[in-house]
């Protein structure tokens, strides 16, 4: 069962008719629908092109957070051989909202760390919906300075709505864990290199997409407040998301003039979550590319150059 | 009759109008509700003279009271584009800053000084949340940046005054992006071996916690000023039940081991000249009524403590 968004409600009802053709045809043996459900299928096909080729921003927020979207670990399972997963913070706890360990991409030793959001109730409540606690922050610390200790490329992930706002969250240092986190970013002599795979929320998602480069799905948003807060706290009415999704120029095409993304991932037709694995394969291309791209640097420049990306940032900005 | 239409009439007028009560002598404490005379607040620094209350204080007055003789040399910030996204809410962004800019006679949220305390030469940065609630945008970043650079330049200790409801939404993306960058002026200090010393007032909030506000060598906040990620509103949607009393207040923190100190505001002066002393390696101060330095105390001098790393 495909899980629809609410725009995608034409296209529901093509598919559906279609469907329903079929599964009428193979009840009956004289029926030849084959034809007539072809031709839904091509409608389907131009309205999806037609609904994907102008996504608004808050469609690209829904796309972004779609359930059946491949998530981390999906990614972790199709591009890296012998993922070892390393857990805990060796501190208070194991956040399983964060996934982080060993592995290899394409052979290459690296450390990998994203965000996990789950895929049904169970796993969902388990990764906390991707939403880390300050555990989750100190477990990538660590993850990124081993890593540093042993010339690893990082490898991150990103997918959350943000950090999670909770009691004992907050009484554990939230906003330290993820201070030191960006910090660690900055400070290791490594090539870091994120990828925004679903929603880039705040400061959960800066803590370490903050890499030598940034890429993003064509349909992944980052941004410095979810459209809904930002809605309720500008609008002071919380169904305003559409219009503060427009005015926070969250997509990646808009990030990408800011010059805050790197490199924009394209998706298939009608977005990630209706063909993983050919834009697991982008990713990978992707990710191999832009590793490529910082192979030979020395530690010095590594850093170097990642500090001077995040100072130059703010001198253009968007078109009218 | 002209004459008297014309001339008298308006004198006495004047007279009268002069004589009226100026309006904002009296304020009432936030807290404690007690009518206070505006003399008394401004000497006591903004603290209710009654319950201890510390209520808002712009960054100037605080520059004011905080530097010798009340003297510092403003530092120039280099100026950010002024509305990278063409945001518009209910309204537009260029017109929300100039409101801003009007109500506080100044251009920004941060202020960036250079000066000395009890003759200690340091730099200073104070955030103001009456200007748009102290938010994080560009130019806080440059302005945290220039101060970092200042002092790694002049060799002197950084101490930043944070104040903000967090990023300034307005700037999208690029207020975001504020954290990396000040993390990394947080970095040129402790690479130059100088102290970075935070005071964090109220409230400070959201990605400016999660970024510079939260990285000093020396964290110490004022009484009761709230200190978070996530604001208290925001968890109790989310959990579902009543925070405790005291939730995410400074003492709050101090308990959960996040701060050094909990200090009040009319001691803080006295406790950043003690501390920075200390890290810079320098005799202790000499307490007294000392006289606002000439133009010659403003200039930079070398540091003590770096040159005897040097050696």
């Amino acid at each position: 069962m495909t899980h629809y968004l609410d725009f995608e409600k034409p296209l529901a009802d093509i598919e559906g008719k279609a469907e329903e053709l079929r599964a009428m045809a193979r009840n009956n043996e004289d029926m030849d629908v084959e034809a007539e459900a072809a031709a839904l299928d091509g409608k389907a096909k131009t309205l999806l092109k037609d609904l994907y080729a102008k996504l608004t921003p808050w469609r690209k927020c829904q796309v972004a957070r779609h359930p059946e979207r491949p998530h981390c670990k999906d990614y972790i399972e199709a591009l890296f051989t012998e993922f070892t997963p390393l857990a805990g913070d060796r501190n208070f706890a194991e956040d399983e909202a964060i996934m982080g360990g060993l592995a290899r991409l394409d052979d290459r030793p690296v450390m990998v760390i994203g965000h996990e959001k789950g895929h049904d109730t169970n796993s969902r409540i388990t990764r906390n919906f991707g939403m880390a606690r300050p555990e989750g922050y100190r477990k990538a610390l660590r993850l990124m300075d081993m890593a540093d200790r042993f010339g690893l490329p990082v490898v991150t992930l990103i997918d959350t709505p943000g950090a999670y706002p909770g009691k004992g969250a907050e009484e554990r240092g939230q906003s330290e864990a993820i201070a030191r986190s960006t910090e660690k970013c900055l400070q290791i002599g490594v090539p870091l290199v994120s990828v925004v795979i679903g929603e880039g929320g705040s400061g959960g998602a800066v803590a370490f997409a903050t890499g030598n480069r940034v890429a993003m799905l064509e349909h992944a948003v980052y941004s410095v407040i979810s459209p809904e807060g930002c809605a309720s706290i500008l609008w002071k009415d919380a169904d305003k998301m559409r219009e503060a999704a427009e005015a926070l120029r969250l997509t990646a095409q808009d990030l990408h003039q800011l010059g805050v993304c790197d490199r924009i991932i394209p998706e298939p037709l009608g977005g990630a979550h209706r063909a993983p694995g050919v834009t697991i394969d982008a990713v990978r291309t992707a990710l191999n590319a832009l590793l490529l791209d910082l192979d030979g640097m020395s530690r010095e420049d590594l850093i170097r150059t990642r500090r001077d990306k995040f100072l130059n940032l703010g001198s253009k900005g968007l078109a009218a | 009759m002209n004459w008297i239409t014309n001339y008298v009439r308006p004198r006495i007028n004047s007279i009268f109008s002069r004589r009226e009560v100026p309006e904002n002598l009296w304020s009432k404490c936030d807290d404690c509700g007690t009518m206070l005379f505006h003399r008394e607040i401004s000497d006591n620094l903004n603290v209710c003279t009654n319950c201890g209350h510390h209520m808002h204080i712009t960054p100037r007055d605080r520059f004011l009271a905080l530097f010798d003789g009340g003297v510092f040399n403003e530092l120039a910030v280099p100026e950010p584009l002024a509305d990278p996204l063409h945001f518009r809410d209910q309204k537009r962004y260029p017109d929300r800053m100039k409101a801003a800019q009007k109500a506080s006679h100044e251009k920004e949220a941060m202020l960036v000084a250079a000066g000395e305390i009890g003759r200690t030469p340091i730099v200073a940065a104070a955030q103001d949340f009456s200007f748009m609630g102290g938010s994080m945008g560009m130019y806080v970043g440059n302005a945290i940046i220039a101060a970092a650079q200042e002092a790694v330049k002049l060799g002197r200790p950084l101490v930043l005054f944070s104040a903000a409801g967090g990023a300034r939404m307005q700037e999208g993306i690029l207020s975001l992006m504020q954290m990396p960058r000040t993390t990394v002026a947080v970095q040129m200090l402790k690479e130059a071996g100088l102290p970075y010393i935070v005071v964090l007032t109220h409230p400070t909030t959201g990605g400016v916690t999660a970024s510079y506000a939260m990285l000093g060598d020396v964290q110490i906040a004022e009484p009761n000023a709230l200190i978070c990620f996530a604001g208290p509103r925001v968890i109790e949607q989310t959990i579902r039940e009543k925070l405790p009393e005291g939730f995410q207040r400074a003492e709050y923190l101090l308990e959960h081991g996040m701060l050094d100190r909990v200090t009040d505001r009319r001691k803080m002066r006295e406790e950043l000249i003690v501390i920075t002393r200390m890290l810079m390696g320098m005799s202790p101060a000499t307490w007294g009524d000392l006289p606002p330095p000439g133009p010659e105390d403003l200039k930079p001098e070398p540091n003590a403590a770096l040159d005897d790393t040097a050696k």
